[in-house]
């Protein structure tokens, strides 16, 4: 059963690839033709290499598998295209083809698998950030960065800088249901995420309180594990499906909503009902899925004002991936007090999508780079922005230029302000 | 094919990042918009200067190698492709503005400028770039002058070559030439204007001296909807004889209408027949006046609707529709073909009558979206390379449209170029005479022939030169269940 270079299961959307009429409307809008002003590095570009891999003119070789993994999946080429090209989902579908028959480099290999076996698992993401938190505090993390050691070894080095303080190393514990203050609105299930439960716990803490206030009853259930968004990016559409199917699971005690506060996991817990083609309940969750700035914008919140000048930073996958844009820009304008300077080309991607930043330094760098010099035109010194790989990277990038800025999730910043 | 000590030359001259070879990659280079015609360079080259470009142009030229330049792509006409392969230079990568100089209205840019970036760069100032082809967010300032680009605004403000004070080329015979200067008169010939839509067969272009103009003080918008593209037209013919002359107007038919709400969704009315977008820009008081004009003008011809745009972000969605239209060309069709013809305007009722008959007859989708006021027309003809029989129905409608056009007094080509697309067509307009001389002007620049050949002339039969298409590759369908 095989179509060019292709074969079954998850065989890239041939509808998805005829809309693309090759416009090139996308061109500007990605962060890799913006770079590299390739054509093969260009959403068009690489929509025809898939086309030509489905009509059997390329084979998945390694500079076709190049050309897609250099892709950060930001999306911003499907808010450009008036043809609605699918591409997010053409690319997953894609690597799933690469990871079955193409040829990646080992190092490549080697780092998505210990990422990816890493994060999704919590008591082995736990173990590792105990080690991590006495590197830290031991004063080891000074005497490294201090003694230049990290240059030889990049790799290792991108992703020691990406390392927030962590308070500690111990999971704080939510409890299982936060009942909702003042007028209830509904039910809401919070999803805790990977990244966000271990290297900002308060995030998902002050979460929960906000719904609260904002009459929600929320539930957090102790069982639930990844979402599956990272490994749908790689390509291992089998892992992130038996993900996805156990998410599902631990949510199914009747929620009115599923609340995410992080971008990468909304976006993918809307595309369920895609992935579990055929399972009712895979839709009709994905038709529950919220970002925290959806429910907040327009709720009863007690706050005061606050004196701060603040700028934001659109995460791909609440822009591109969800179409959110105006909601988290409403929320901030609620803190009396703030003011909200707009950043030029705020969803352009800023180099972290998911593991990238990992996976394509070179690329990943420059992207920082731009987005830095940015958010320096703003003068803002608050910066926000609603998913925890954004707020990693963008930290680091302002950290490593001398930019004193802080990098918030919404919710923090509006915890600030709370005046209950 | 090209030979391992050609790639190292290559790569020495623009950096070994500024060459691709591989398969994959030149694969990617084989069409532009119009993906009917294919054909890939042996390798591509992406240079950062105008030395790099002479270097490159030079290297060619002794190794007796085509060079094919390349934008971003966006044209309609084959003429980013290369039939016989080659050397493709991109100048994606020359992405500088040397100066902006708004004291003389003037700018002067790297061919790989985006012509709406350029607008941006500058519109605080109080100023823009007139030329405004649909593609304008992405395509090139540089292809801008090899097409001699037009755009809704061209009715007013003029086309592509309206807009060049001066240009850095350099030349199939790999000289580096200044062409014009900052004043707006030319001494002696006027290279600048040969220069300009020569559609990279005399050069590449490697700075591009531009006016700037001064932003109107006010602009109105008005959508004007109505049950016929002919009573559009005739409203069109109306609002010129009025004495009237709009910044741009703009037609588009039903299916166009139908395209533009689902992929852009800009508020037009859809299901209705044809809309009108008018614009009038210029002093506050006199656009009033014309704007009322119109307004009794659209209600005359039966419009069912008029909306005058209230604000800015209205006038933007409105604009997005039209512009973004060619890319949601996709919401109707898998595959199409696309002519540029213009008709005097008298005839625009006429014309359409006619280019729906013919399409009727093959059985055809054709949609409209057309540059009213300057009558020039852009049917796109739809059809699906996979239904067996359609191509050929789609090439023979597509025949017969130009010809109907060109019997009505009209022209091959409006704005878009000749390319591959229309060389053969150029004969239907030029006499055998005028083609030579074109040749003759060709060879002055490009003595050998290296210069994006087999675009814009018609070859000589003589030379066994045809340009067939190729047709479009198919994904197969079934086949694999």
């Amino acid at each position: 059963m095989k179509l060019g270079a292709f074969d079954l299961p998850d065989l890239p959307d041939l509808d998805g690839i005829r809309a693309c009429v090759h416009c090139g409307i996308c061109l500007p809008q990605c962060p890799t033709y913006r770079v590299l002003g390739e054509e093969m590095d260009s959403p068009r570009g690489r929509i025809y290499l898939i086309r030509a891999a489905a009509e059997g003119r390329v084979g998945i070789t390694e500079t076709f598998t190049h050309h897609l993994d250099l892709c950060l999946g930001c999306r911003a080429c499907e808010t450009a295209c008036p043809s609605g090209v699918p591409f997010g989902r053409l690319l997953e579908q894609t690597r799933g083809q690469i990871e079955r028959h193409g040829h990646r480099r080992l190092s490549h290999r080697f780092l998505a698998g210990l990422t990816l076996g890493l994060f999704p698992y919590p008591g082995r993401l736990a173990r590792l950030l105990a080690i991590v938190a006495l590197y830290q505090h031991s004063g080891l993390q000074r005497l490294v960065r201090a003694s230049g050691l990290l240059r030889l070894a990049p790799r290792l080095a991108a992703m020691e800088g990406l390392l927030p303080p962590l308070g500690s190393w111990r999971a704080r514990e939510l409890p299982e249901l936060v009942q909702a203050t003042g007028r209830r609105r509904g039910r809401a299930g919070l999803v805790l995420g990977c990244v966000q439960r271990y290297f900002f716990p308060r995030v998902n803490e002050l979460t929960a309180r906000l719904l609260s206030l904002a009459g929600y009853e929320v539930l957090i259930p102790r069982d639930q594990e990844c979402c599956g968004a990272l490994h749908l990016h790689a390509g291992r559409l089998d892992q992130a499906r038996r993900f996805a199917r156990g998410l599902i699971a631990a949510f199914d005690g009747g929620v009115d909503l599923v609340v995410a506060n992080a971008a990468g996991c909304g976006s993918a817990m809307r595309e369920y009902g895609h992935w579990l083609d055929g399972d009712p309940r895979a839709r009709q969750f994905s038709l529950r899925v919220r970002d925290i700035s959806e429910l907040l914008a327009d709720a009863e919140l007690p706050l005061r004002p606050m004196e701060v000048t603040a700028t934001y930073h659109d995460p791909c996958h609440l822009a591109h991936g969800q179409r959110i844009r105006r909601e988290p820009r409403a929320l901030l304008n609620r803190i009396p007090g703030l003011t909200l300077v707009e950043l030029a080309e705020s969803d352009l991607c800023c180099g972290s999508a998911g593991i990238y930043n990992l996976l394509e330094r070179e690329m990943a760098e420059r992207l920082l780079e731009l987005k830095v010099s940015r958010i320096a035109e703003t003068g803002a010194r608050t910066v926000v922005t609603g998913n925890p790989g954004c707020v990693l990277q963008i930290a680091r990038g302002c950290r490593e230029r001398g930019l004193a800025v802080e990098v918030l999730h919404p919710v923090e910043l509006l915890a600030r302000a709370l005046s209950y | 094919m090209l030979t391992p000590e050609f790639l190292r030359e290559l790569a020495r001259i623009v950096g070994p990042a500024g060459v691709v070879a591989t398969p994959e990659g030149r694969l990617t280079y084989e069409c532009d918009m119009h993906t009917f015609y294919k054909g890939a360079p042996d390798a591509v080259a992406l240079p950062t200067s105008a030395e790099q470009v002479g270097e490159v142009v030079r290297l060619c030229l002794r190794e007796g190698i085509p060079v094919v330049p390349r934008g971003s792509g966006t044209g309609v006409i084959g003429g980013a492709m290369a039939p016989r392969g080659g050397v493709m230079v991109s100048t994606t990568r020359m992405t500088r503005t040397f100066e902006v100089d708004l004291l003389n209205r003037c700018a002067t840019v790297e061919p790989g400028v985006i012509n709406l970036q350029l607008t941006h760069a500058v519109k605080d100032r109080g100023y823009f770039f007139a030329p405004d082809p649909s593609s304008q967010m992405v395509c090139s300032i540089g292809g801008n002058c090899a097409t001699n680009a037009g755009g809704p605004h061209c009715l007013k403000y003029g086309i592509t070559v309206n807009h060049v004070l001066g240009l850095q080329v350099v030349t199939g015979a790999g000289e580096l030439l200044w062409l014009g200067s900052k004043a707006r008169e030319r001494v002696g010939y006027d290279l600048t204007g040969v220069m300009v839509g020569s559609e990279g067969t005399l050069g590449i272009v490697t700075a591009v001296r531009v006016r700037l103009l001064h932003l109107p003080e006010a602009v109105k918008t008005i959508l004007a909807v109505f049950s016929s593209v002919e009573d559009a037209s005739e409203t069109v013919s109306a609002i010129i004889a009025a004495g009237i002359i709009a910044a741009a107007l703009e037609c588009l038919d039903e299916p166009a209408i139908r395209a533009v709400e689902e992929g852009i969704g800009a508020g037009y009315p859809k299901g209705a027949g044809a809309v009108l977008l008018i614009e009038l820009d210029g002093p506050r008081a006199e656009i009033e006046a014309q704007a009322e004009k119109i307004v009794e003008i659209c209600r005359s011809h039966l419009a069912l609707e008029i909306r005058v745009a209230q604000d800015e972000a209205e006038r933007e969605l409105l604009w997005k529709g039209r512009k973004g239209f060619a890319g949601a060309i996709g919401r109707l069709t898998r595959n199409w073909l696309l002519q540029d013809a213009v008709v005097p305007r008298s005839k625009l009722p006429q014309a359409i009558r006619a280019l729906n008959a013919i399409s009727a007859r093959h059985r055809l989708l054709v949609a409209h979206v057309f540059h009213a006021g300057d009558g020039n027309l852009h049917p796109i003809i739809c059809y699906d390379a996979e239904q067996p029989g359609e191509l050929e129905r789609a090439m023979q409608a597509n025949e017969e449209l130009l010809r109907a056009c060109i019997a009505m007094g009209g022209s091959v080509t409006g704005e878009h170029g000749v390319g591959v697309d229309k060389a053969a067509n150029l004969r239907l307009q030029y006499g055998e005479a005028d083609l030579a001389f074109m040749a003759r002007l060709r060879q002055v620049f490009d003595p050998t022939g290296i210069m994006n050949p087999g675009k814009l002339l018609p070859s000589h039969p003589a030379c066994g030169e045809t340009l067939s298409a190729v047709p479009p590759q198919s994904l197969p369908q079934g086949a694999w269940v």
